[in-house]
């Protein structure tokens, strides 16, 4: 039956996607358009575009995708909740356990090595959607007079609201979003 | 673990938004939530939000989702995870659900791709502000090591692509050797809370 296959799929896939999202593509494709053929690749590609484009985790946006696709709002329903039920059982074991054990100094002195770790990959990621919004090119295949003005503009004048006057995160970045197309609308360049 | 069920509320509202508002990869979300649940409502300590990030990248599923389970387990036990879980899959599932029948415009319409492109720069405003802050605090611990520790693991994941798991898990290594020496310079270590960076939390926060 196409539910309990749906359901089934997003539970290994919610299960084998490790290290964020991406991770998660490959195992969809392999589930969603080889193994049960529920979806052309040509299909397939218009999901991940639409997955990157539109806020949300996109593992969580390609369940809804191929949910809807193929099986309507009980499909939605079925992918999504088999995707997340892995994540939900293993986080709150490992909450669990973290937050009994947390201040047991030994815990601390690990967990303390962890973090200059999140740091950095957390500083890595944004300095990769930087230069998707300065060049709009990956790193290796940057040109510097490549660069786009309204963007630095944009992250500059961001960036300074940020640290000068404690602003909302949201309103920056869905601001960021109605300026420059304010500012690209007015240069005639949509 | 005190549980506060009167928070749940604003949990999922938070929740909601967050997700609604979040483009780009998983970190982007973890920025948000460190600017709202701790420095805005302060719910979690800046070194709980890390640790909670190192334990979402650990585990499998969208980081996100896990990040939401282990907050919400924080504010309000299994309830919370569930209420945050459901603040965080609802927006995606409704935008989602109704763009997957007309993708084909959306995805060809010149004002929404502007307005994604300009968007990047915000939100990498929003990252830089976040870790300008993170690192700071790192570089206050006046660990050399950590410092180290630091831009070696940045210099590896954005310049040499390292997956954010081996970073994670090497840095849990040296964290474990760390923890070796500590042991062997103090074998009281385990027994009382004198060794940890910051002894005063477990008093501060009046809980085990």
């Amino acid at each position: 039956m196409l539910l309990i296959k749906l359901f089934f799929s997003f539970i290994w896939v919610g299960l084998f996607s490790v290290g964020g999202g991406y991770a998660a593509i490959p195992l969809i494709q392999d589930q969603i358009v080889h193994m049960h053929k529920l979806m052309t690749m040509e299909e397939f590609s218009d999901l991940v575009t639409v997955a990157e484009m539109t806020p949300g985790p996109i593992s969580i946006n390609s369940a809804t995708f191929v949910g809807m696709r193929t099986a309507g709002i009980y499909g939605v329903l079925l992918c999504t909740i088999g995707c997340i039920i892995p994540s939900f059982c293993i986080c709150l074991t490992l909450a669990y356990f973290y937050y009994k054990y947390r201040t047991v100094s030994g815990v601390q002195v690990v967990l303390g090595s962890l973090r200059p770790a999140v740091v950095a990959l957390i500083a890595s990621a944004g300095a990769s959607i930087l230069m998707l919004g300065l060049f709009q090119a990956e790193l290796h295949e940057i040109v510097l007079g490549n660069i786009r003005i309204v963007e630095l503009g944009i992250f500059i004048g961001a960036l300074v609201i940020l640290r000068k006057y404690k602003a909302n995160a949201i309103t920056i970045i869905l601001g960021s979003g109605v300026v420059g197309t304010l500012v690209y609308g007015l240069m005639g360049a949509i | 673990m005190e549980k506060d069920y009167s928070k749940l509320w604003t949990l999922f509202k938070s929740m909601f938004v967050l997700s609604a508002c979040t483009f780009g990869g998983g970190f982007v979300i973890v920025s948000l939530m460190k600017k709202k649940y701790v420095e805005e409502l302060k719910w979690l300590e800046e070194d709980e939000m890390l640790d909670v990030t190192a334990i979402t990248q650990s585990a499998p599923g969208p980081l996100p989702v896990n990040a939401s389970v282990i907050i919400g387990y924080r504010i309000a036990g299994v309830a919370g995870s569930l209420t945050a879980i459901l603040g965080t899959i609802l927006p995606p599932m409704i935008i989602i659900s109704i763009i997957s029948l007309f993708y084909e415009e959306f995805r060809t319409n010149p004002y929404v791709a502007t307005a994604l492109q300009v968007m990047r720069a915000g939100v990498a405003a929003v990252i830089f502000d976040v870790v300008i802050n993170l690192a700071g605090n790192v570089v206050k611990t006046g660990r050399f090591l950590y410092m180290t520790m630091m831009i070696v693991a940045f210099v590896s994941t954005y310049f040499l692509d390292v997956s954010a798991m081996v970073i994670i898990f090497v840095c849990l290594g040296i964290g474990l050797a760390d923890l070796y020496l500590v042991l062997k310079k103090n074998k009281t270590a385990l027994t009382e809370s004198e060794t940890i960076p910051k002894p005063s939390k477990k008093n501060k926060r009046g809980r085990v």
